[in-house]
C-alpha cells in the first residue's frame, strides 16, 4: 500500500509528524478542515509504554534508559482505508485524530489533509525548533584572546 | 509466627484525611496545578521521570503534587504506575548525535565544531537568593541569534580519528532488561547502564565523588555534556516500518578518562557514559564516572577494593525505591518479632544475674 504514495506524502514522515503534535492540535486543524468521516475501531485507543533505548558511548552497545508513555489505536474508514497511530503520552483523543489523518492521507482527501493539517503542523514544529535553536545559539561562547601586556 | 491484628482502620482513615489536608496547606494560598509543577519545577519533574524510569512530564508533575514534593515518594508512585502499563515494544536506540542541543559543552576542547553552547544553566550564576522571584514578575525574553543548521558531532569523534580514545563500536545486540528479569551478577555493561540510569541521584553522586577523591580514581574529564531533544523511533508492526513516536529531552555525558594501556591495547583514553531523561547533568556526570569505575575488569585495571568498583555493591544499593522500601519497613509493626527479642533479653539477663549471684556466694 505505502509504495503507491509519492514521496511528498510518505507515510512514515506524516505519522512521525502526528506523533509529535502538541495536545489537541491535530483535532483543531482536522476539524477546521473537514467533517470527520465515519469509522470503526480496529483497536480502540490504548495507553501503554515503549522502552526507550540508548547506546553506550552514544554509538555502542544498546541499553535500556527507561520507558515512555505511548497511546496507540487503529481504525477503518467507511471507505476502507486503515489508519494507525502511535503517539507520545497518554492522549486518546489525539491518537484518534492522528489515526484519522493517517487514514485520510490514503484516501482522495489526501491533498486537502496535507495542506490543512500536515503542512501547518510541520511549519509549527519547525518554528518551535528554530526558536529553541536560536536561543541556544545566543548562549554560544565566542572566545577571544586578551591582549597581553608584555610589549 | 504471624498474628493478624485489627483495629487501626479508623486511625488510618483519619491519618489519610489529615494527610490530604496538610498536602493542600493553607487554603487561602492558591493551589498548585500540575501544569505549574511541570513548567516551573521542571528539574524536579526530570528527576522523577529519570528515577521513576518513565518519561511522562504530566504524570511526574502529578506524582510530585501527590507526594507533597517528596521526590522519592513521587518516584515510587511513578514506578507503581509504570507496572500497570502494557509494553508496546522497544524503541530503536536514540541517536544522540542528531540531538537538537539546548546545551553542549566540552571541558576538554575549547574550540570544537558546533562550539560551546551554554544553554539555560545555573553555572556562572552567583548563587545569591533572588528576592525578585519572591514577588511576581515578568521575565524578559531571552536573546536569540541565527542558528547554524546541521547536526553537532560528538567530541569523541575527533579523538577517534587519531585513535587516541577507545571506540564504542556499533552493535545491535538485544539489551537485558531489569524490569523483566531480576538484576543478577555478573551484570554486563548494558545492564549496569540501565540500573545506573534509574539509580538514586544522591547515591550515584556520592559514589562518583568517591572516585574523584581517590577510591578507584580514574581521572575523568567531561569530554562532552549535551542536553536537548531527540526523536524516539519504534518499529510499528502494523505498518511494517519504523515511525517516530515522540520526542524526549535527554542529558548525555561522555567522560574521557586516563588509561595507561595494556598488553593488547596501546595507551589511549577510555570512556564513561551517562544518559538520563530530562535536564539532569549532575546525574549524568555521576553516572558516567560510576560507569567508568565499574569497567575496571574489562579494561584490565586493578580492583583496589573501592566501593565504586564493586558492581554488586553499587547496583544492589542504587535503587532508591528498593532501598527506601526496605529501610522504611522497619517502622511498620514488628510487635511479634520484638516480643521474642524482649523475651530473649530478659532470659539472658536472668541467666547473667543468676551467675553473678552465684559468683558472689562462692
Amino acid at each position: 500500500m505505502k509504495d503507491t504514495f509519492d514521496e511528498k506524502h510518505e507515510r512514515k514522515a506524516w505519522m512521525s509528524l502526528l506523533a509529535k503534535a502538541p495536545e489537541g492540535r491535530i483535532s483543531s486543524l482536522l476539524d477546521a478542515a473537514i467533517a470527520r468521516p465515519d469509522f470503526t475501531w480496529l483497536r480502540a485507543p490504548e495507553i501503554g509504554s515503549t522502552m526507550v533505548r540508548g547506546r553506550a558511548g552514544g554509538t555502542g552497545t544498546p541499553f535500556n534508559i527507561g520507558e515512555m508513555t505511548v497511546t496507540r489505536c487503529a481504525l477503518t474508514l467507511a471507505s476502507g482505508e486503515v489508519g494507525h497511530a502511535y503517539i507520545q503520552g497518554r492522549r486518546k483523543s489525539d491518537a484518534e485524530a492522528a489515526a484519522l489523518v493517517d487514514a485520510l492521507m490514503q484516501s482522495d482527501a489526501a491533498d486537502a489533509i496535507w495542506s490543512a493539517v500536515l503542512e501547518p503542523l510541520q511549519a509549527e514544529q519547525s518554528a518551535v525548533k528554530l526558536a529553541r535553536a536560536e536561543k541556544a545559539a545566543a548562549t554560544k561562547v565566542e572566545f577571544f584572546t586578551m591582549a597581553r601586556g608584555e610589549d | 509466627m504471624y498474628v493478624a491484628v485489627k483495629g487501626g482502620e479508623r486511625a488510618i482513615e483519619s491519618a489519610h484525611a489529615w494527610l490530604a489536608e496538610e498536602r493542600r496547606g493553607d487554603p487561602s494560598v492558591a493551589e498548585l496545578s500540575i501544569f505549574q509543577i511541570r513548567e516551573q519545577l521542571k528539574l524536579a519533574v526530570d528527576r522523577v521521570m529519570t528515577e521513576g524510569s518513565l518519561y511522562d512530564p504530566d504524570l511526574a508533575a502529578l506524582a510530585i503534587k501527590q507526594s507533597r514534593g517528596d521526590l522519592i515518594e513521587a518516584i515510587f508512585l511513578i514506578r507503581a504506575y509504570r507496572t500497570t502499563l502494557p509494553r508496546f515494544g522497544a524503541s530503536k536506540p536514540v541517536d544522540t548525535g542528531a540531538m537538537a542541543c539546548d546545551r553542549r559543552i566540552s571541558a576538554t576542547f575549547k574550540d570544537l565544531p558546533g562550539g560551546q553552547v551554554l544553554g539555560p544553566t545555573f553555572d556562572y550564576t552567583h548563587r545569591l537568593l533572588d528576592f525578585k522571584l519572591a514577588a511576581d514578575g515578568d521575565v524578559p525574553e531571552a536573546p536569540s541569534r541565527a542558528a547554524s543548521p546541521g547536526e553537532v558531532p560528538h567530541v569523541t569523534e575527533f579523538l577517534n580519528q587519531e585513535g587516541l580514545i577507545e571506540e564504542a563500536p556499533h552493535e545491535d545486540t538485544m539489551p537485558p532488561d531489569l524490569t523483566r528479569e531480576p538484576l543478577e551478577m555478573p551484570a554486563d555493561r548494558a545492564l549496569r547502564l540501565q540500573a545506573l540510569a534509574r539509580a538514586d541521584e544522591g547515591f550515584t553522586l556520592g559514589l562518583a565523588y568517591s572516585t574523584q577523591r581517590g577510591y578507584g580514581r580514574n581521572h575523568a574529564f567531561v569530554g562532552e555534556l549535551r542536553i536537548g531533544a531527540v526523536t524516539v523511533e519504534m518499529d510499528i508492526p502494523e505498518v511494517g516500518f519504523a515511525v517516530e513516536i515522540g520526542e524526549i529531552t535527554l542529558t548525555e555525558c561522555e567522560t574521557v578518562n586516563q588509561f595507561t594501556g595494556s598488553k593488547t591495547e596501546p595507551p589511549q583514553f577510555t570512556r564513561g557514559y551517562g544518559l538520563v531523561f530530562g535536564q539532569s547533568e549532575r546525574k549524568s556526570i555521576s553516572m558516567a564516572l560510576v560507569d567508568r569505575a565499574l569497567r575496571w575488569e574489562e579494561l584490565g585495571e586493578d580492583n583496589v577494593g573501592a566501593p565504586a568498583q564493586d558492581a554488586e555493591f553499587v547496583l544492589y544499593h542504587a535503587d532508591n525505591i528498593q532501598a527506601t522500601g526496605f529501610l522504611e519497613h522497619i517502622k511498620l509493626p514488628h510487635y511479634v518479632d520484638f516480643q521474642s527479642e524482649l523475651e530473649l533479653v530478659r532470659k539472658l539477663r536472668r541467666e547473667a544475674g543468676a551467675d553473678r549471684v552465684q559468683e558472689a556466694a562462692e
